[in-house]
Protein backbone atom coordinates (compact mmCIF):
# COMPACT_ATOMS: atom_id res chain seq x y z
CA UNK A 1 0.00 0.00 0.00
CA UNK A 2 1.38 3.44 -1.08
CA UNK A 3 1.01 7.15 1.01
CA UNK A 4 -1.09 7.55 -1.85
CA UNK A 5 -4.13 6.22 -0.59
CA UNK A 6 -5.70 7.72 2.48
CA UNK A 7 -8.50 5.31 2.84
CA UNK A 8 -8.81 1.60 1.25
CA UNK A 9 -10.83 -1.08 2.35
CA UNK A 10 -9.59 -4.80 1.33
CA UNK A 11 -11.87 -7.79 0.64
CA UNK A 12 -15.27 -5.61 2.57
CA UNK A 13 -17.98 -7.67 3.21
CA UNK A 14 -20.83 -7.30 5.26
CA UNK A 15 -23.80 -9.72 5.17
CA UNK A 16 -27.02 -9.58 7.46
CA UNK A 17 -28.57 -12.97 7.89
CA UNK A 18 -27.69 -14.44 4.74
CA UNK A 19 -28.19 -11.30 2.76
CA UNK A 20 -24.81 -9.82 1.13
CA UNK A 21 -25.18 -6.23 1.59
CA UNK A 22 -21.31 -5.48 0.58
CA UNK A 23 -19.49 -8.28 -1.21
CA UNK A 24 -15.95 -7.80 -0.95
CA UNK A 25 -15.29 -4.40 -1.66
CA UNK A 26 -11.62 -2.80 -2.21
CA UNK A 27 -11.80 0.20 -1.94
CA UNK A 28 -9.39 3.15 -2.61
CA UNK A 29 -9.75 6.52 -1.47
CA UNK A 30 -6.96 8.89 -2.97
CA UNK A 31 -5.34 11.75 -0.63
CA UNK A 32 -7.01 15.27 -1.17
CA UNK A 33 -9.26 14.33 -3.80
CA UNK A 34 -13.14 13.74 -3.96
CA UNK A 35 -14.34 10.72 -4.59
CA UNK A 36 -17.70 9.84 -5.34
CA UNK A 37 -19.55 6.16 -4.37
CA UNK A 38 -22.57 6.04 -6.50
CA UNK A 39 -25.44 3.45 -7.61
CA UNK A 40 -28.73 2.48 -7.78
CA UNK A 41 -30.72 2.02 -4.50
CA UNK A 42 -29.72 -0.93 -2.26
CA UNK A 43 -26.04 -1.05 -3.90
CA UNK A 44 -24.46 -1.15 -0.27
CA UNK A 45 -23.47 2.70 -0.47
CA UNK A 46 -24.71 3.69 3.18
CA UNK A 47 -23.65 0.32 4.59
CA UNK A 48 -20.15 1.11 3.02
CA UNK A 49 -20.09 4.57 5.04
CA UNK A 50 -21.36 2.77 8.27
CA UNK A 51 -18.84 -0.04 7.88
CA UNK A 52 -15.96 2.65 7.20
CA UNK A 53 -16.74 4.29 10.03
CA UNK A 54 -17.73 0.80 12.07
CA UNK A 55 -20.90 2.04 12.97
CA UNK A 56 -21.82 -1.64 12.12
CA UNK A 57 -19.12 -4.15 11.93
CA UNK A 58 -17.89 -6.17 9.01
CA UNK A 59 -18.29 -9.80 8.35
CA UNK A 60 -15.07 -9.81 6.74
CA UNK A 61 -12.57 -7.62 5.21
CA UNK A 62 -9.89 -4.83 7.13
CA UNK A 63 -9.94 -1.19 6.36
CA UNK A 64 -6.81 1.02 6.49
CA UNK A 65 -6.52 4.47 7.68
CA UNK A 66 -3.73 6.41 6.43
CA UNK A 67 -2.11 2.92 6.40
CA UNK A 68 -3.18 1.53 9.71
CA UNK A 69 -5.48 -0.57 10.13
CA UNK A 70 -8.98 0.91 11.97
CA UNK A 71 -11.03 -2.67 11.36
CA UNK A 72 -12.94 -3.07 14.93
CA UNK A 73 -11.92 -0.01 16.68
CA UNK A 74 -14.59 2.15 18.32
CA UNK A 75 -16.65 4.74 15.85
CA UNK A 76 -15.85 7.53 18.40
CA UNK A 77 -12.22 6.79 18.35
CA UNK A 78 -12.22 6.56 14.75
CA UNK A 79 -13.74 10.30 14.55
CA UNK A 80 -10.97 11.63 16.44
CA UNK A 81 -8.41 9.97 14.27
CA UNK A 82 -10.00 12.21 11.76
CA UNK A 83 -12.46 10.32 9.73
CA UNK A 84 -15.35 11.76 9.96
CA UNK A 85 -18.88 11.33 8.73
CA UNK A 86 -22.08 13.42 7.81
CA UNK A 87 -25.49 11.52 7.99
CA UNK A 88 -27.78 10.83 5.12
CA UNK A 89 -30.63 12.64 7.48
CA UNK A 90 -29.37 15.81 8.48
CA UNK A 91 -27.29 15.08 11.59
CA UNK A 92 -27.44 18.45 13.43
CA UNK A 93 -28.63 18.30 17.17
CA UNK A 94 -32.34 19.81 16.92
CA UNK A 95 -33.05 21.82 20.27
CA UNK A 96 -29.75 23.75 20.45
CA UNK A 97 -28.78 26.92 18.79
CA UNK A 98 -26.61 26.74 15.53
CA UNK A 99 -23.77 28.26 17.54
CA UNK A 100 -24.02 25.57 20.50
CA UNK A 101 -23.76 22.56 17.58
CA UNK A 102 -20.61 23.94 15.91
CA UNK A 103 -19.15 24.90 19.39
CA UNK A 104 -19.83 21.04 20.42
CA UNK A 105 -17.53 19.86 17.49
CA UNK A 106 -14.98 22.19 18.51
CA UNK A 107 -15.10 21.14 22.02
CA UNK A 108 -14.21 17.89 21.10
CA UNK A 109 -10.45 19.32 21.13
CA UNK A 110 -10.23 20.18 24.46
CA UNK A 111 -10.16 16.52 25.03
CA UNK A 112 -13.10 14.55 26.64
CA UNK A 113 -15.50 17.16 28.66
CA UNK A 114 -16.01 14.80 30.95
CA UNK A 115 -16.10 18.05 33.55
CA UNK A 116 -19.50 18.03 35.22
CA UNK A 117 -17.99 20.55 37.71
CA UNK A 118 -16.98 23.66 35.48
CA UNK A 119 -19.00 26.05 34.27
CA UNK A 120 -19.72 25.90 30.73
CA UNK A 121 -18.82 29.89 30.52
CA UNK A 122 -15.48 28.54 29.80
CA UNK A 123 -16.68 27.52 26.13
CA UNK A 124 -17.30 30.96 25.23
CA UNK A 125 -13.59 30.42 24.53
CA UNK A 126 -14.67 28.81 21.45
CA UNK A 127 -17.26 30.82 20.05
CA UNK A 128 -15.05 33.13 17.88
CA UNK A 129 -14.08 29.94 15.95
CA UNK A 130 -17.17 29.22 16.03
CA UNK A 131 -18.82 32.16 14.75
CA UNK A 132 -15.70 31.60 11.68
CA UNK A 133 -17.09 28.53 10.86
CA UNK A 134 -20.42 29.50 10.93
CA UNK A 135 -19.77 32.52 8.58
CA UNK A 136 -17.76 30.49 6.20
CA UNK A 137 -21.01 28.27 5.76
CA UNK A 138 -22.89 31.29 5.27
CA UNK A 139 -24.99 30.85 8.57
CA UNK A 140 -23.71 34.47 10.13
CA UNK A 141 -27.07 35.37 10.66
CA UNK A 142 -28.98 31.94 12.24
CA UNK A 143 -26.17 31.82 15.03
CA UNK A 144 -28.67 31.92 17.83
CA UNK A 145 -31.45 30.25 15.82
CA UNK A 146 -32.90 26.82 17.36
CA UNK A 147 -31.75 23.92 14.60
CA UNK A 148 -34.65 22.17 13.94
CA UNK A 149 -36.19 25.85 12.70
CA UNK A 150 -33.59 26.13 9.84
CA UNK A 151 -34.55 25.42 6.72
CA UNK A 152 -33.53 21.69 5.18
CA UNK A 153 -30.63 23.21 2.92
CA UNK A 154 -29.74 25.24 5.77
CA UNK A 155 -29.31 22.35 8.49
CA UNK A 156 -26.92 20.49 5.54
CA UNK A 157 -24.95 23.73 5.61
CA UNK A 158 -24.48 23.56 9.49
CA UNK A 159 -23.68 20.19 9.63
CA UNK A 160 -21.05 20.55 7.51
CA UNK A 161 -19.62 23.82 9.32
CA UNK A 162 -20.25 21.16 12.54
CA UNK A 163 -18.06 18.39 10.86
CA UNK A 164 -15.45 20.94 9.79
CA UNK A 165 -15.23 22.38 13.03
CA UNK A 166 -13.21 18.97 13.70
CA UNK A 167 -10.67 19.77 11.19
CA UNK A 168 -10.94 16.27 9.14
CA UNK A 169 -8.29 14.64 7.48
CA UNK A 170 -11.06 12.53 5.29
CA UNK A 171 -14.70 13.74 5.34
CA UNK A 172 -17.51 11.30 4.72
CA UNK A 173 -20.59 13.03 3.12
CA UNK A 174 -23.47 10.95 3.19
CA UNK A 175 -26.02 12.25 -0.05
CA UNK A 176 -24.90 16.11 0.97
CA UNK A 177 -27.68 17.19 -1.70
CA UNK A 178 -30.64 14.51 -1.10
CA UNK A 179 -34.19 15.91 -0.97
CA UNK A 180 -32.52 19.72 -2.16
CA UNK A 181 -33.84 22.14 -3.69
CA UNK A 182 -32.23 23.39 -6.77
CA UNK A 183 -30.67 26.73 -5.31
CA UNK A 184 -29.61 24.85 -1.86
CA UNK A 185 -27.85 21.96 -4.07
CA UNK A 186 -25.38 24.78 -6.07
CA UNK A 187 -24.53 25.99 -2.53
CA UNK A 188 -23.74 22.82 -1.18
CA UNK A 189 -21.31 21.77 -3.89
CA UNK A 190 -19.75 24.94 -4.31
CA UNK A 191 -19.04 24.64 -0.22
CA UNK A 192 -17.71 21.03 -0.82
CA UNK A 193 -15.30 21.95 -3.29
CA UNK A 194 -14.30 25.09 -1.20
CA UNK A 195 -13.81 23.00 1.92
CA UNK A 196 -11.97 20.10 -0.17
CA UNK A 197 -8.99 21.87 -1.04
CA UNK A 198 -7.31 20.74 1.70
CA UNK A 199 -8.67 17.52 2.81
CA UNK A 200 -10.64 14.34 1.19
CA UNK A 201 -14.04 13.70 0.51
CA UNK A 202 -15.59 10.59 -0.22
CA UNK A 203 -19.31 11.15 -0.78
CA UNK A 204 -22.50 9.09 -1.41
CA UNK A 205 -24.51 11.29 -4.12
CA UNK A 206 -27.67 10.32 -6.27
CA UNK A 207 -27.42 13.71 -8.08
CA UNK A 208 -24.91 13.09 -11.29
CA UNK A 209 -24.81 16.42 -12.47
CA UNK A 210 -23.31 17.52 -8.96
CA UNK A 211 -21.02 14.32 -9.04
CA UNK A 212 -19.52 15.18 -12.95
CA UNK A 213 -19.26 18.42 -11.52
CA UNK A 214 -17.09 17.67 -8.37
CA UNK A 215 -15.90 14.39 -8.45
CA UNK A 216 -12.41 13.06 -9.56
CA UNK A 217 -12.77 9.87 -9.11
CA UNK A 218 -16.06 7.33 -9.14
CA UNK A 219 -16.64 4.31 -7.82
CA UNK A 220 -20.25 2.47 -8.97
CA UNK A 221 -21.60 0.35 -6.79
CA UNK A 222 -24.06 -2.42 -7.42
CA UNK A 223 -25.78 -5.22 -5.84
CA UNK A 224 -22.62 -4.57 -2.46
CA UNK A 225 -19.93 -5.12 -5.44
CA UNK A 226 -18.13 -2.74 -7.41
CA UNK A 227 -19.39 -2.62 -10.93
CA UNK A 228 -17.05 -0.05 -12.47
CA UNK A 229 -14.61 2.78 -11.41
CA UNK A 230 -12.40 5.89 -13.03
CA UNK A 231 -13.54 9.54 -13.86
CA UNK A 232 -17.14 10.33 -14.73
CA UNK A 233 -16.61 10.22 -18.43
CA UNK A 234 -15.42 6.76 -17.91
CA UNK A 235 -17.67 5.91 -15.74
CA UNK A 236 -20.79 7.61 -17.72
CA UNK A 237 -19.36 5.13 -20.82
CA UNK A 238 -19.39 1.68 -19.25
CA UNK A 239 -22.39 -0.22 -20.25
CA UNK A 240 -22.74 -2.29 -17.61
CA UNK A 241 -23.12 0.90 -15.06
CA UNK A 242 -26.38 2.40 -17.95
CA UNK A 243 -27.51 -1.27 -17.37
CA UNK A 244 -27.52 -1.22 -13.60
CA UNK A 245 -28.54 2.79 -13.50
CA UNK A 246 -31.68 2.07 -16.24
CA UNK A 247 -32.43 -1.61 -16.41
CA UNK A 248 -31.72 -3.87 -19.35
CA UNK A 249 -32.06 -3.02 -22.69
CA UNK A 250 -30.63 0.72 -23.04
CA UNK A 251 -26.59 -0.97 -22.93
CA UNK B 1 -34.48 11.68 21.06
CA UNK B 2 -37.69 9.38 23.23
CA UNK B 3 -38.15 11.78 25.38
CA UNK B 4 -42.12 10.96 26.21
CA UNK B 5 -43.18 15.21 26.45
CA UNK B 6 -42.39 15.26 22.75
CA UNK B 7 -40.04 16.93 20.71
CA UNK B 8 -41.33 19.70 19.82
CA UNK B 9 -41.48 20.68 23.65
CA UNK B 10 -37.97 21.54 24.38
CA UNK B 11 -37.78 23.38 21.31
CA UNK B 12 -39.73 25.94 21.98
CA UNK B 13 -38.21 26.39 25.54
CA UNK B 14 -35.04 25.63 23.92
CA UNK B 15 -32.03 28.22 25.30
CA UNK B 16 -30.06 30.82 23.46
CA UNK B 17 -26.59 30.00 25.09
CA UNK B 18 -24.55 33.39 24.58
CA UNK B 19 -27.34 35.51 26.23
CA UNK B 20 -26.93 33.54 29.34
CA UNK B 21 -25.48 36.16 31.19
CA UNK B 22 -28.09 38.36 30.97
CA UNK B 23 -30.85 35.91 30.64
CA UNK B 24 -30.11 34.27 33.86
CA UNK B 25 -31.96 36.96 35.90
CA UNK B 26 -35.11 35.09 35.42
CA UNK B 27 -33.56 31.94 37.07
CA UNK B 28 -32.28 33.77 40.14
CA UNK B 29 -35.52 35.18 40.95
CA UNK B 30 -37.00 31.66 40.63
CA UNK B 31 -34.14 30.12 42.47
CA UNK B 32 -34.88 32.75 45.15
CA UNK B 33 -38.09 32.49 45.30
CA UNK B 34 -37.67 28.70 46.20
CA UNK B 35 -35.49 29.32 48.00
CA UNK B 36 -37.51 31.60 49.84
CA UNK B 37 -40.39 29.17 50.22
CA UNK B 38 -38.24 26.58 51.96
CA UNK B 39 -37.09 28.65 53.93
CA UNK B 40 -40.54 30.63 55.04
CA UNK B 41 -42.55 27.89 54.96
CA UNK B 42 -42.25 25.87 57.99
CA UNK B 43 -44.23 28.90 59.71
CA UNK B 44 -47.06 27.53 57.98
CA UNK B 45 -46.56 24.30 56.85
CA UNK B 46 -46.02 21.37 58.72
CA UNK B 47 -42.00 21.14 58.49
CA UNK B 48 -41.54 16.91 58.01
CA UNK B 49 -44.18 17.09 54.84
CA UNK B 50 -41.66 19.94 53.41
CA UNK B 51 -39.15 17.74 54.40
CA UNK B 52 -40.61 15.03 52.56
CA UNK B 53 -40.94 17.54 49.36
CA UNK B 54 -37.11 18.62 49.70
CA UNK B 55 -36.04 14.93 50.03
CA UNK B 56 -38.37 14.03 46.66
CA UNK B 57 -37.69 17.05 45.03
CA UNK B 58 -34.06 16.18 45.13
CA UNK B 59 -35.23 12.99 44.24
CA UNK B 60 -37.27 14.29 40.87
CA UNK B 61 -33.68 16.40 40.13
CA UNK B 62 -31.83 13.41 40.06
CA UNK B 63 -33.79 11.81 38.05
CA UNK B 64 -34.87 14.63 35.66
CA UNK B 65 -31.21 14.80 34.89
CA UNK B 66 -31.11 11.41 33.43
CA UNK B 67 -34.39 11.80 31.65
CA UNK B 68 -34.55 15.39 30.55
CA UNK B 69 -30.83 16.39 29.83
CA UNK B 70 -29.61 12.45 28.16
CA UNK B 71 -32.45 11.15 27.60
CA UNK B 72 -32.70 8.24 29.63
CA UNK B 73 -35.74 7.00 30.70
CA UNK B 74 -34.27 5.24 33.62
CA UNK B 75 -37.40 2.98 35.76
CA UNK B 76 -35.81 1.65 38.26
CA UNK B 77 -34.68 4.72 40.22
CA UNK B 78 -36.72 4.15 43.29
CA UNK B 79 -32.93 1.32 43.87
CA UNK B 80 -31.00 3.79 44.60
CA UNK B 81 -33.59 6.42 46.75
CA UNK B 82 -34.28 2.96 48.22
CA UNK B 83 -30.59 1.36 49.08
CA UNK B 84 -29.22 4.85 50.19
CA UNK B 85 -31.38 4.74 52.73
CA UNK B 86 -31.48 1.14 54.31
CA UNK B 87 -27.61 2.13 53.94
CA UNK B 88 -27.63 5.07 55.90
CA UNK B 89 -30.45 3.52 58.40
CA UNK B 90 -28.15 0.45 59.24
CA UNK B 91 -25.02 2.62 60.00
CA UNK B 92 -26.84 5.09 62.04
CA UNK B 93 -28.29 2.24 63.78
CA UNK B 94 -26.22 -0.14 64.51
CA UNK B 95 -22.94 1.04 63.04
CA UNK B 96 -20.69 -1.02 61.35
CA UNK B 97 -20.05 -4.47 62.51
CA UNK B 98 -18.12 -7.52 60.47
CA UNK B 99 -15.92 -9.75 61.93
CA UNK B 100 -15.22 -11.90 58.72
CA UNK B 101 -16.23 -12.56 55.55
CA UNK B 102 -16.63 -15.88 54.79
CA UNK B 103 -16.47 -17.21 50.66
CA UNK B 104 -17.06 -20.42 50.39
CA UNK B 105 -14.21 -22.34 52.36
CA UNK B 106 -11.70 -18.65 52.41
CA UNK B 107 -12.38 -17.16 55.83
CA UNK B 108 -11.23 -13.47 55.91
CA UNK B 109 -11.38 -12.17 59.29
CA UNK B 110 -12.22 -8.68 59.33
CA UNK B 111 -12.85 -7.44 62.99
CA UNK B 112 -14.72 -4.25 62.15
CA UNK B 113 -16.48 -2.89 64.85
CA UNK B 114 -17.71 0.43 64.57
CA UNK B 115 -20.12 2.29 67.07
CA UNK B 116 -23.42 3.61 65.16
CA UNK B 117 -23.06 6.24 62.77
CA UNK B 118 -23.03 9.99 63.09
CA UNK B 119 -26.09 11.37 60.78
CA UNK B 120 -23.36 13.21 58.17
CA UNK B 121 -21.46 9.71 57.90
CA UNK B 122 -24.80 7.66 57.55
CA UNK B 123 -25.71 10.38 54.58
CA UNK B 124 -22.24 9.49 52.93
CA UNK B 125 -22.69 5.82 53.44
CA UNK B 126 -26.14 5.81 51.93
CA UNK B 127 -24.48 8.24 48.61
CA UNK B 128 -21.37 5.65 48.33
CA UNK B 129 -24.20 2.95 48.56
CA UNK B 130 -26.17 4.23 46.05
CA UNK B 131 -22.58 5.69 43.78
CA UNK B 132 -21.84 1.84 43.77
CA UNK B 133 -25.46 0.07 43.00
CA UNK B 134 -25.66 3.00 40.34
CA UNK B 135 -22.31 2.07 38.46
CA UNK B 136 -23.40 -1.64 38.57
CA UNK B 137 -26.60 -0.66 36.73
CA UNK B 138 -25.48 1.57 34.65
CA UNK B 139 -22.62 -0.77 33.15
CA UNK B 140 -25.23 -2.82 32.52
CA UNK B 141 -28.04 -0.77 31.27
CA UNK B 142 -26.51 1.65 29.18
CA UNK B 143 -25.79 -1.43 26.98
CA UNK B 144 -29.06 -1.23 25.47
CA UNK B 145 -31.23 2.12 24.30
CA UNK B 146 -34.88 3.47 24.99
CA UNK B 147 -37.80 0.93 25.97
CA UNK B 148 -34.89 -2.19 26.65
CA UNK B 149 -33.11 0.58 29.28
CA UNK B 150 -36.04 1.23 31.02
CA UNK B 151 -37.00 -2.87 30.89
CA UNK B 152 -32.89 -3.49 32.45
CA UNK B 153 -33.77 -0.77 34.67
CA UNK B 154 -36.49 -1.77 36.11
CA UNK B 155 -35.74 -5.54 36.14
CA UNK B 156 -32.51 -4.58 38.12
CA UNK B 157 -34.61 -2.09 40.97
CA UNK B 158 -36.65 -5.35 41.42
CA UNK B 159 -33.86 -7.68 42.27
CA UNK B 160 -32.80 -4.95 44.91
CA UNK B 161 -36.38 -5.16 46.10
CA UNK B 162 -35.98 -8.33 46.90
CA UNK B 163 -32.52 -8.20 48.13
CA UNK B 164 -33.97 -5.84 50.59
CA UNK B 165 -36.82 -7.82 51.71
CA UNK B 166 -34.72 -10.94 51.66
CA UNK B 167 -31.37 -9.42 53.08
CA UNK B 168 -30.82 -10.40 56.74
CA UNK B 169 -30.14 -6.59 57.71
CA UNK B 170 -32.59 -4.68 56.16
CA UNK B 171 -35.65 -5.89 58.71
CA UNK B 172 -37.77 -7.60 55.88
CA UNK B 173 -41.17 -6.02 55.97
CA UNK B 174 -40.81 -3.87 58.93
CA UNK B 175 -37.89 -2.15 57.46
CA UNK B 176 -35.70 -0.47 60.03
CA UNK B 177 -37.43 1.37 62.51
CA UNK B 178 -36.33 3.60 65.10
CA UNK B 179 -32.91 5.16 62.97
CA UNK B 180 -31.24 7.58 65.49
CA UNK B 181 -31.61 10.93 64.06
CA UNK B 182 -27.99 11.41 66.29
CA UNK B 183 -25.75 14.68 66.54
CA UNK B 184 -25.22 16.20 63.23
CA UNK B 185 -21.00 16.19 63.37
CA UNK B 186 -21.58 14.84 67.23
CA UNK B 187 -22.76 18.00 68.02
CA UNK B 188 -26.11 19.99 66.63
CA UNK B 189 -28.89 17.46 67.85
CA UNK B 190 -31.27 16.58 65.11
CA UNK B 191 -34.12 15.37 67.00
CA UNK B 192 -34.91 18.87 66.73
CA UNK B 193 -37.21 19.50 64.19
CA UNK B 194 -35.49 23.27 63.41
CA UNK B 195 -32.06 21.29 63.40
CA UNK B 196 -33.69 18.60 61.34
CA UNK B 197 -35.12 21.31 59.01
CA UNK B 198 -32.03 22.79 57.91
CA UNK B 199 -29.98 19.99 57.53
CA UNK B 200 -32.58 18.88 54.68
CA UNK B 201 -32.74 22.52 53.26
CA UNK B 202 -28.72 22.84 52.92
CA UNK B 203 -28.26 19.33 51.52
CA UNK B 204 -31.73 20.23 49.08
CA UNK B 205 -30.12 23.37 47.87
CA UNK B 206 -26.53 22.08 47.54
CA UNK B 207 -27.68 19.19 46.15
CA UNK B 208 -30.15 21.48 43.45
CA UNK B 209 -27.21 23.61 42.62
CA UNK B 210 -24.81 20.97 42.01
CA UNK B 211 -27.42 19.41 39.44
CA UNK B 212 -27.80 22.77 38.17
CA UNK B 213 -23.79 22.92 37.39
CA UNK B 214 -23.87 19.35 36.04
CA UNK B 215 -26.47 20.54 33.37
CA UNK B 216 -24.53 23.75 32.53
CA UNK B 217 -21.08 22.86 32.43
CA UNK B 218 -18.94 21.36 29.10
CA UNK B 219 -20.38 18.01 30.52
CA UNK B 220 -23.88 19.14 30.15
CA UNK B 221 -23.55 19.93 26.59
CA UNK B 222 -22.33 16.99 25.61
CA UNK B 223 -25.09 15.59 27.79
CA UNK B 224 -27.83 17.24 25.92
CA UNK B 225 -25.90 16.30 22.48
CA UNK B 226 -26.46 12.57 23.23
CA UNK B 227 -30.16 13.88 24.23
CA UNK B 228 -30.66 15.18 20.56
CA UNK B 229 -28.55 12.68 18.38
CA UNK B 230 -26.10 10.55 19.63
CA UNK B 231 -25.45 8.82 16.27
CA UNK B 232 -24.04 12.54 15.76
CA UNK B 233 -22.24 12.55 19.21
CA UNK B 234 -20.46 9.84 18.30
CA UNK B 235 -19.83 10.73 14.66
CA UNK B 236 -18.22 13.91 16.54
CA UNK B 237 -15.73 11.24 18.28
CA UNK B 238 -17.79 11.55 21.74
CA UNK B 239 -17.37 8.08 23.36
CA UNK B 240 -21.24 8.44 24.17
CA UNK B 241 -21.61 4.90 26.00
CA UNK B 242 -18.76 6.44 28.79
CA UNK B 243 -20.73 10.50 29.19
CA UNK B 244 -24.01 7.84 29.96
CA UNK B 245 -22.02 6.09 32.18
CA UNK B 246 -21.32 8.89 34.51
CA UNK B 247 -24.39 10.83 33.87
CA UNK B 248 -25.90 7.46 35.35
CA UNK B 249 -23.71 7.61 38.29
CA UNK B 250 -24.22 11.04 39.15
CA UNK B 251 -27.85 10.72 38.66
CA UNK B 252 -27.70 7.62 41.12
CA UNK B 253 -25.43 9.36 43.62
CA UNK B 254 -27.85 12.45 44.04
CA UNK B 255 -30.79 9.75 44.30
CA UNK B 256 -28.75 8.29 47.39
CA UNK B 257 -28.08 11.30 48.82
CA UNK B 258 -32.33 12.27 48.71
CA UNK B 259 -32.78 8.80 50.13
CA UNK B 260 -30.25 8.72 52.93
CA UNK B 261 -31.41 12.16 53.78
CA UNK B 262 -35.24 10.98 53.50
CA UNK B 263 -34.58 8.02 55.92
CA UNK B 264 -32.93 10.07 58.60
CA UNK B 265 -35.99 12.84 58.84
CA UNK B 266 -38.41 9.87 58.95
CA UNK B 267 -35.81 7.56 61.19
CA UNK B 268 -37.22 4.58 58.56
CA UNK B 269 -35.98 2.93 56.04
CA UNK B 270 -38.41 0.89 54.39
CA UNK B 271 -39.70 -0.98 51.24
CA UNK B 272 -41.83 1.27 49.54
CA UNK B 273 -38.65 3.58 48.60
CA UNK B 274 -37.47 0.59 46.93
CA UNK B 275 -40.96 -0.07 45.40
CA UNK B 276 -41.02 0.39 41.69
CA UNK B 277 -44.44 2.22 42.25
CA UNK B 278 -41.45 4.57 43.78
CA UNK B 279 -39.84 4.58 40.34
CA UNK B 280 -43.23 5.53 38.58
CA UNK B 281 -43.75 8.34 40.94
CA UNK B 282 -40.86 9.91 39.86
CA UNK B 283 -41.77 9.57 36.27
CA UNK B 284 -44.99 11.43 37.61
CA UNK B 285 -43.62 14.01 39.45
CA UNK B 286 -41.12 15.37 36.65
CA UNK B 287 -43.52 15.14 33.71
CA UNK B 288 -46.48 16.93 36.00
CA UNK B 289 -43.31 19.32 37.00
CA UNK B 290 -41.90 19.64 33.62
CA UNK B 291 -38.89 17.64 31.67
CA UNK B 292 -36.05 18.98 31.08
CA UNK B 293 -36.33 22.11 32.68
CA UNK B 294 -34.15 22.75 35.87
CA UNK B 295 -37.28 23.79 38.66
CA UNK B 296 -39.87 21.37 37.25
CA UNK B 297 -39.06 18.20 38.94
CA UNK B 298 -39.23 20.25 42.72
CA UNK B 299 -42.91 21.91 41.59
CA UNK B 300 -43.98 18.23 40.19
CA UNK B 301 -43.27 17.16 43.84
CA UNK B 302 -45.03 20.20 45.59
CA UNK B 303 -47.80 19.03 43.34
CA UNK B 304 -48.33 15.41 43.85
CA UNK B 305 -46.69 15.18 47.49
CA UNK B 306 -49.29 17.69 48.24
CA UNK B 307 -52.49 16.26 46.44
CA UNK B 308 -51.41 13.13 48.59
CA UNK B 309 -51.38 14.73 51.53
CA UNK B 310 -54.13 17.26 51.56
CA UNK B 311 -56.32 14.73 49.81
CA UNK B 312 -55.61 11.91 52.02
CA UNK B 313 -59.02 11.86 53.42
CA UNK B 314 -59.90 10.80 50.16
CA UNK B 315 -57.75 7.78 50.37
CA UNK B 316 -58.19 4.99 48.00
CA UNK B 317 -59.57 8.02 45.34
CA UNK B 318 -55.97 9.98 45.93
CA UNK B 319 -54.54 7.37 43.41
CA UNK B 320 -57.48 8.03 40.93
CA UNK B 321 -57.52 11.63 40.84
CA UNK B 322 -53.27 11.32 40.32
CA UNK B 323 -53.98 9.86 37.50
CA UNK B 324 -56.58 11.81 36.36
CA UNK B 325 -54.46 14.60 36.82
CA UNK B 326 -51.66 12.75 34.94
CA UNK B 327 -53.97 12.22 32.03
CA UNK B 328 -54.71 15.96 32.07
CA UNK B 329 -51.12 17.02 31.74
CA UNK B 330 -50.56 14.24 28.82
CA UNK B 331 -53.14 15.49 27.08
CA UNK B 332 -53.15 18.88 27.56
CA UNK B 333 -49.70 20.34 29.14
CA UNK B 334 -47.32 17.97 28.30
CA UNK B 335 -44.63 20.50 28.86
CA UNK B 336 -45.58 20.38 32.77
CA UNK B 337 -45.86 23.29 34.61
CA UNK B 338 -42.61 24.63 34.44
CA UNK B 339 -42.51 23.70 31.08
CA UNK B 340 -45.37 25.76 30.03
CA UNK B 341 -44.81 28.56 32.00
CA UNK B 342 -40.97 28.87 31.01
CA UNK B 343 -43.24 28.70 27.46
CA UNK B 344 -45.24 31.54 28.15
CA UNK B 345 -42.33 33.82 29.32
CA UNK B 346 -40.29 32.57 26.58
CA UNK B 347 -37.35 32.08 28.72
CA UNK B 348 -35.99 28.58 29.90
CA UNK B 349 -36.69 27.86 33.68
Amino acid sequence: MTDDYVLETRELTKEFKGFVAVNKVNLKVRRGTIHALIGPNGAGKTTCFNLLTQFLPPTRGRIFYKAKEITGSKPSAIARMGLVRSFQISAVFPHLSVLENVRLALQRKRGGSFDFWRSERILNALDDRARELIASVGLSEFEQTIAVELPYGRKRALEIATTLALDPEVMLLDEPTAGMTHEDVGRISALIRRVAQNRTVLMVEHNLSVVADLCDHITVLARGEILAEGDYATVSRNPEVVQAYMGKGYA
Amino acid sequence: MNDPAGAPALSEIAIKPLKHVNGAAHRWVAFIVMVAFFALAPTFIYPVFLMKVMCFALFACAFNLLLGYVGLLSFGHAMFLGIAGYAAAYVAKEGLNIEAIRLGTIHIPLNIALPPFTPELAILTGVLAAAILGYVAGLLAIRRQGIYFAMITLALAQMVYFFCLQAPFTGGEDGIQAVPRGKLFGVIDLSDVKAMYATVFVIFIGGFLVIFRIIHSPFGQVMKAIRENEPRATSLGYDTDRYKLIAFVLSATLAGLAGATNALVFQLAALNAVHWTMSGEVVLMTLVGGLGTVFGPVVGVLAVLGMENYLAQLGAWVTIVQGAIFVICVLTFRRGIVGELARWIKKPL
